[in-house]
């Protein structure tokens, strides 16, 4: 298969949002899953003349993503997610019901092509657990029932909507996406889930409200009476356990105050 | 005048009809801190941010208006004279974590604001949002919030008419934990593999193409507009001494009503679970993680600490993301460890070989202890095998990976003994944990 002129042309268009056109790399790497149904090595190869970078080089990015796929996956890519709030609140049954229901294991796909199965890590809806995306749209609060009932819609061709998003289009649509290339959904689906709500409706039962402006000089230390609580014996000395925002300020200090610190999502 | 326990701010308009988009955004003023800011000079918005006390949200908890402060901006310092740039860390995938998620989908704009705020205040004309790929929806609300933002001249050339400029561009990641860490962040931003950098150059000076980059995590951004809109003391009367303001706290697990409470720093997890509704009926709390994997475990001793970035250190563990993982006592501690541990194997970027190497040996050895088959001396073998880890990597995957095993047989050290000859699905049958197991319990049948 070889690419189209536009796919060709978009993958240009992506290198013009960057100061410098490298930077494009990953969304022209999510095009040509859209284009081709996974990484091939004829994009693998326009991506390289485009950026004026090696083959290999481009290989090496595509293959350190988890989400850039060699081989074809189904139009539903169905995750689990298995990481350990979800697996305990029952992710690990789930995936097992899906596997034994598809007939197919991990990062496989069903013969007719329509739905591809695999374990993911946290995709941060803990809230929901347990998870399952379909790809990479929320389907939350799952059972081993509705997921088995989840996947044989899709295979039957049925409308499945996002808990907290849209009408589930195909894996291809959906790469197409996170290119950047809008497909005008963004006003489908709710504004937040009830998990999302949780708190905000405790609040609002309550008539709890933050503070509001000017009004605020009541100097308030009726939370900050509780700043260096209870060091917890030995616990507290072991190195390993230094706050984070520790280690940020001495690495900080090293570079005598001039430069940033860490600030990892990890 | 008493705060109450939680104080919606960048909550507050998740239940709005519409959230997302601009006409509900600005409705409720949306986008007013603009003109304040641009009534300043950038560096009384470094200032403002500064006095306010924000610390990072992302985890680290490292003052913002600092780390804002160090771009240099004098032609003749270091990296002076190059372009400055503001990248938004929107890769949240610390297991446990969930807050910015659902804010960048509920209220994009806030997000959107906030980085014209902080781009202003650092004299960036080019700024990025960089969101793990797996959130599809949340990368279209994202897009549709820019490109509203440009038609409404908050974005582009001379926004507002002060002359200032600024592009902004949503950029989707393809999955990869590690690119949550700032330095992995801009490789891959920049087209490579994520793999951290070495420190110094810190990105201060030389970040993305070698130029002067402040990196952000979300909630961060989010909270600078109610910050300039509402004054740096209005910000600093939340929270405790030192940590200061409000936070979304991510409650998760075994709780009745799992979600986000919006709350000042120092509100106690014994309290939040109250608002929560409790521990599932019949349960009780047997271990949480403070702030997402990475953060050392505390148990029901720990209740009443505040959840502020001293005590919770205090405590030896980190507030870090503020994702409470809450487990009851059907769950096996072992169990969780192993689980966490295969995370932190797959997700090592494979630069370091403490962390890539040590990773794996920590699953062999878990591993071999989840299925009670335990041998003799395997409990120091991991502690050895952490002590190697830690502090021994370019960045804190490792240190990370080390969190859950050495506080989990701290305080559970028994149940790894036991792991020695009993399975854990043995001594803690899974199906106890599920979300639908007290349903089955009650309704005598399977859910």
């Amino acid at each position: 298969m070889t690419l189209s002129a536009e796919t060709l042309d978009e993958l240009r268009q992506i290198t013009a949002r960057y100061p410098q056109a490298r930077s494009g790399l990953l969304p022209m790497l999510h095009l040509v899953q859209s284009a081709e149904g996974r990484i091939t090595p004829e994009g693998i190869e326009a991506c390289a003349e485009i950026l004026d970078i090696t083959p290999a080089e481009v290989s090496g990015v595509a293959t350190f993503y988890t989400m850039y796929k060699r081989r074809l996956v189904g139009d539903y890519h169905v995750g689990v997610c298995t990481n350990t709030l979800c697996a305990v609140m029952g992710g690990d049954e789930i995936f097992a019901a899906l596997k034994e229901h598809l007939g197919i294991g991990n990062d496989e796909t069903t013969d007719d092509g329509v739905v591809s199965l695999e374990h993911v890590e946290c995709n941060a809806a803990c809230d929901y657990a347990p998870v399952v995306m379909v790809n990479w749209e929320f389907v939350d609060n799952q059972t081993p029932e509705s997921a088995r009932r989840l996947v044989d819609d899709l295979r039957s061709g049925a409308e499945v909507r996002s808990t907290r998003g849209p009408a589930i289009c195909t894996w291809r649509q959906a790469e197409r996406v996170l290119a950047g290339f809008p497909d005008d959904r963004a006003d489908e689906g709710p504004a937040a889930g009830p998990a999302s709500l949780a708190g905000l409706r405790v609040a609002r039962e309550r008539g709890w409200e933050a503070p509001a402006a000017g009004g605020t000089d009541a100097e308030d230390e009726s939370h900050g009476a509780a700043t260096d609580t209870d060091p917890d014996d030995a616990a507290a000395v072991a190195a390993d356990e230094q706050a984070d925002t520790s280690r940020a300020e001495s690495e900080a200090k090293l570079d005598e105050g001039k430069h940033e610190a860490q600030e990892d999502d990890a | 005048m008493s705060i109450p326990p939680l104080t919606p701010v960048l909550t507050d308009n998740w239940d709005a009809e519409r959230s997302w988009t601009l006409d509900s955004y600005a409705e409720r003023g949306g986008y007013d801190a603009l003109d304040v800011a641009f009534g300043m000079a950038p560096d009384e918005v470094v200032a403002a941010v500064k006095d306010a006390g924000l610390r990072g949200r992302g985890g680290a908890g490292f003052p913002t208006g600092m780390k804002w402060g160090f771009i240099p901006q004098d032609p003749s310092a270091p990296g002076g004279d190059k372009p400055k740039y503001l990248v938004v860390n929107a890769d949240e995938s610390e297991p446990g974590t969930c807050k910015d998620i659902p804010l960048m989908m509920a209220s994009p704009h806030t997000l959107v604001e906030g980085v014209i705020l902080a781009s202003y205040a650092i004299r960036a004309h080019h700024a990025f949002i960089y969101v793990r790929g797996e959130v599809l929806h949340v990368v279209r609300r994202l897009q549709r919030a820019v490109q509203e933002a440009y038609l409404a001249g908050h974005l582009g050339r001379d926004i507002h008419g002060s002359g200032y400029d600024l592009d902004l561009v949503v950029h989707a990641g393809a999955g990869a934990y590690i690119c949550g860490e700032e330095t992995a962040l801009l490789d891959s931003l920049e087209g490579r593999r994520g793999q951290p950098r070495l420190r110094p150059p810190f990105p201060a000076v030389a970040g993305l193409y070698a130029s002067p980059t402040v990196i952000n995590n979300v909630e961060s951004i989010a909270s600078v507009p109610a910050i300039i809109r509402n004054g740096a003391d209005w910000f600093a009367s939340l929270g405790t001494e030192k940590s200061k303001g409000f936070v979304i706290y991510s409650l998760s697990g075994h709780v009745r009503n799992p979600g986000q409470y919006e709350a000042p720093l120092g509100i106690t997890l014994r309290e939040l679970i109250d608002l929560a509704g409790g521990i599932r009926e019949g349960h009780r709390l047997k271990f949480w993680t403070p702030g997402g994997s990475s953060t050392p475990l505390l148990t029901e001793e720990h209740l009443d600490v505040p959840l502020d970035y001293e005590s919770v250190g205090g405590a030896g563990s980190m507030l870090g993301t503020r994702a409470l993982q809450i487990f009851d006592e059907t769950v096996s501690v072992v169990r969780c460890v192993l689980r966490w541990t295969e995370f932190y194997k797959h997700e090592s970027c494979g630069k370091c070989t403490p962390c890539r190497e040590g990773t794996w040996w920590l699953v062999q050895t878990l591993a071999r202890l989840d299925a009670g088959q335990g041998e003799e001396g395997d409990i120091e073998k991991l502690l050895d095998l952490c002590d190697n880890i830690l502090g021994r990597s370019f960045c804190a995957l490792g240190d990370g990976a080390t969190s859950p095993i050495t506080s989990a047989i701290r305080y559970f050290r028994d149940e790894f003994e036991a792991a020695m000859h009993t399975p854990t699905s043995v001594s803690f049958p899974p199906a106890a944990s599920t979300a639908w197991s007290d349903a089955a319990a009650t309704a005598g049948v399977g859910a």
